[in-house]
């Protein structure tokens, strides 16, 4: 269990963060989806207690990170895979990871079999893996101390889609033994094929969040009001379930423009705006999202 | 996939009664960290080098009255002052360059018991150091006394041993002050022999300065930790530099360390 609630982190005049607010359950897959540069890793730095928050707070199994007692033992975290020293060798990195958290030397095998790294690989040095085999090792780490929650950046990075399918499996068996995951990604299709919560970010504020299906085939009636709670409630007094987020207060609602309408009405809540909610909206929301990126990607 | 793979995550109620990770294991990673890459292990093994090879010039150039196990353990001290300090900086600055503090803190997050750990590990490297010296001297000594007809002379009192033990444990602490001070590898290490140095030059050159030197110039005030004359008032003005130029980086490092936000690019 992850809470996020309403962290901020600001550099001078730039927010790179902005109260972003959101949680990640046990036994699902939650996808932190955004360009780059859109916050996802401050806002998991900030969650590990690396940087401080400039506003908010987040927990990890109901308490703040920096208080949780050895947390390499109930929490996974792999921030950056290149981030080790590039003259240690794989099996030394782990070893250092299980002596710091007090775990028998056998766990550092049954990580390296677990990741798919040879007895050969892992005696040689970081700084000769490829990006593929560091987010192996990294995952192995991050697996070293059997953890309850997974806190992964970028973990897809460089893995290649057998590998992608390699890890879908991993994470999900992870979730339906009642770990709880949160991973990054920039690339909607990677976190289409692994997760199954979505948070959307983009320039430091969520953008949309919600089941994955209902994000990615988004049908339903988008809703806006002056009063997002009263709408909120209305919809639930009319029994009409809210099934996704969007930016500014707007609410995608389970029924047609007329039921919403009405449940609204009932209440005597006033609404902004009252449409259908078009198809594939997140793939749209994310190329428009990512557009600053693709034209770098262009003249590159 | 593996045994772990079958069995549930939540099954036991107090997974969170995880006792804290105690410091001495936290030490023992420190320590570990400082030989396990292959430039830490160089490092290392060039202090044992030069150690012995100082002695064995030491032992075949010296006159043989002069063989005695005072000198041949005096003989070590100057590069092993040189080489401590960085090993003391790289310890801490390769965490940087590395980027290694992203796991480092996130496995311990209060930074504070890192810095203790990166403390105490350097003190101990240090600690073998002299302790090597010692062994390698009195090797020597033994030889002296067997081929040279008025050498080997055992020598060395356990005060002039601490007097060397001092020195080096302070050097060794000033390299890891400079390096969470700094934060970067070169600039630590240019700093630590630069500043000196300079600082040392100027309190020679200016005559007013003088009063200062004996105080506060650190160079100045070991020179009788070498020569094994500490007398309270030569303890009073080690002290005193030492505070200067030992502490206070220290001090200032580790609120440093302790508040800076660590990336990961």
């Amino acid at each position: 269990m992850i809470v996020i609630e309403g962290l901020t982190k600001r550099y001078g005049d730039h927010t790179a963060v902005d109260d972003v607010s959101f949680h990640a359950e046990p036994g699902r897959v939650t996808g932190f989806l955004g360009p780059n540069g859109a916050g996802k890793s401050t806002t998991m730095r900030m969650t590990v207690g690396l940087t401080p928050p400039s506003r908010g707070h987040s927990t990890v199994l109901d308490a703040p990170y920096s208080q949780l007692a050895n947390p390499g033992r109930n929490v996974g975290v792999l921030l950056d895979a290149s981030a080790q020293h590039a003259g240690r060798t794989g099996r030394e990195v782990l070893t250092l990871g299980a002596m710091v958290m007090g775990l028998p030397g056998e766990r550092v095998d049954a990580m390296l079999e677990l990741v798919g790294l040879t007895s050969t690989e892992s005696k040689r040095r970081v700084g000769n893996y490829s990006l593929g085999m560091r987010q192996r090792l990294g995952i192995a780490h991050a697996l070293l101390g059997d953890p309850r929650v997974l806190i992964l950046d970028e973990p897809a990075n460089g893995l290649d889609p057998a590998g992608i399918h390699w890890m879908r499996g991993l994470l999900r068996d992870f979730a339906e033994r009642g770990g709880t995951v949160l991973l990054s990604s920039h690339l909607l299709h990677e976190i289409e094929v692994i997760a199954d919560e979505l948070v959307v970010i983009g320039r430091g504020r969520i953008v949309a969040q919600g089941p994955k299906a209902e994000l990615l085939h988004a049908a339903g009636t988008l809703v806006r009001a002056l009063d997002s709670a009263a709408l909120k409630s209305a919809l639930d007094q009319s029994g009409i379930a809210v099934v996704a987020t969007r930016a500014g207060d707007a609410l995608i609602a389970d029924a047609n423009t007329e039921q919403v309408g009405r449940a609204a009405a009932a209440e005597r809540v006033v609404l902004t705006e009252l449409r259908a909610a078009e198809g594939a909206g997140l793939e749209q929301m994310f190329l428009s999202l990512t557009a600053d990126d693709s034209r770098e990607e262009v003249t590159a | 996939m593996t045994a772990t793979a079958s069995n549930p995550l939540t099954t036991d109620p107090d997974f969170r009664q995880v006792p804290r990770v105690p410091l001495s294991r936290l030490c023992r990673v420190e320590l570990r960290k400082s030989w396990d890459t292959r430039a830490g292990l160089w490092l290392l093994i060039g202090i044992g080098v030069i150690t012995a090879a100082i002695v064995v010039i030491f032992l075949l150039v010296a006159d043989s009255r002069d063989t005695t196990w005072d000198n041949f353990l005096g003989a070590t001290t100057l590069p092993q002052n040189i080489l401590l300090p960085v090993l003391g900086v790289l310890l801490v600055t390769s965490e940087w360059s590395q980027r290694t503090w992203l796991v480092t803190f996130t496995l311990e997050p209060n930074r504070s018991r890192i810095a203790v750990a990166k403390v105490v590990a350097t003190l101990v490297l240090a600690f073998a150091a002299v302790l090597l010296a010692l062994a390698v001297s009195a090797l020597a000594t033994a030889l002296a006394a067997v081929f040279f007809d008025a050498g080997g002379i055992w020598n060395l009192s356990g005060g002039d041993f601490g007097d060397i033990v001092v020195a080096q444990l302070m050097a060794v602490l000033q390299g890891v002050a400079f390096g969470m001070l700094i934060m970067t590898s070169a600039a630590a290490i240019v700093a630590l022999f630069a500043l000196p140095l300079a600082w040392t030059i100027l309190v020679n050159l200016v005559t007013a300065l003088n009063d200062l030197r004996d105080w506060l110039d650190l160079q100045t005030t070991n020179i009788a930790l070498f020569e094994h004359t500490m007398d309270a008032e030569a303890w009073a003005k080690l002290g005193v530099s030492v505070a200067v130029w030992v502490l206070l980086p220290l001090v200032l490092g580790t609120i440093r360390l302790l508040r800076r936000e660590v990336k990961s690019a």
